[in-house]
């Protein structure tokens, strides 16, 4: 598979604490740290955290258009989202600034169906890595 | 330390976590497309679903995010609105502060996250 190891161009995304809120309500998040400024410098932080899962925000961005690639060929008709690991660095707070490259890690089929993982790196405005996240999407039928 | 979360996402909530996370894919958010695609309802989000699998640790770990260094989960199943959703979770291996917790989600009766698997650090350091 050609596709495997291409690498595409950094998605870059600004957080904010509204944006934030917004998520850790969603997902039902209450802790302090993810809605107040003052609570999240107490606990340590630069600034209104974000909970661990917002890397779906951030990153996503990136991931997508590796999804849609023409060299990738994933059908997404049948394709259900089979797996996803994060492993997370340096917290994310609003007003940071993350960058993310995503990479074709590997693309292999196995009784019909066709395995394919991406893998997405977010990093700082200071270069630390905020968090790795591996993709696994599965397409039912691949001959 | 003992894993466990129990949650009921109501009928909008795939729509707000649509908007929260950019996700609008119309299997989650639009129930006709969702029938038309065989299925009895809109589904959620597996990532939300996820999200709840990281919270259970989160706040077993004690409540701070930075606690929670890795996570890992396969999608098995569909999740729907307005049915309980339970993560239950235990400890696997732990060492010095380090822990790894294997954990799942169920809903229904059908495990909808399982192989979870979590590590936890319980000083981190801020």
């Amino acid at each position: 598979m050609e596709a495997i190891g291409k690498t595409f161009a950094a998605f870059e995304y600004e957080v904010g604490k509204e944006k934030i809120g917004e998520y850790a309500r969603a997902v039902g998040e209450e802790n302090p740290v993810y809605f107040d400024r003052e609570a999240a410098r107490e606990a340590g932080f630069r600034d209104v955290a974000a909970p661990p899962m917002f890397a779906v925000v951030y990153s996503s961005g990136s991931v997508a258009p590796a999804l849609f690639d023409p060299d990738v060929g994933l059908n997404f008709a049948m394709m259900v989202h089979g797996g996803q690991e994060f492993v997370w660095g340096e917290p994310v707070c609003s007003g940071d600034l993350i960058s993310t490259v995503t990479t074709v890690k590997d693309i292999s089929e196995k009784g019909g169906m066709g395995f394919y993982v991406f893998e997405s790196v977010s990093t700082n405005q200071d270069g630390q890595e905020v968090v790795r996240g591996t993709w696994t999407n599965i397409v039912r039928g691949v001959s | 330390m003992n894993v466990e979360l129990k949650v009921t996402p109501d009928r909008y909530l795939p729509h707000r976590y649509a908007g929260a996370s950019g996700d609008f894919n119309p299997i989650h958010i639009d129930v006709d497309f969702a029938k038309q695609a065989g299925l009895p309802s809109n589904i959620l989000h597996g990532l939300y679903t996820m999200a709840q699998v990281a919270r259970a640790n989160v706040n077993a770990a004690g409540g701070d995010p930075r606690s929670l260094k890795r996570l890992s989960v396969q999608f098995r199943g569909m999740g729907f609105p307005e049915q309980e959703i339970t993560v239950t979770g235990s400890v696997k291996h732990e060492r010095g502060g380090h822990v790894i917790v294997a954990a799942e989600a169920e809903q229904g009766g059908k495990r909808i996250i399982r192989n979870a698997e979590a590590e936890l650090d319980l000083a981190p350091s801020s």
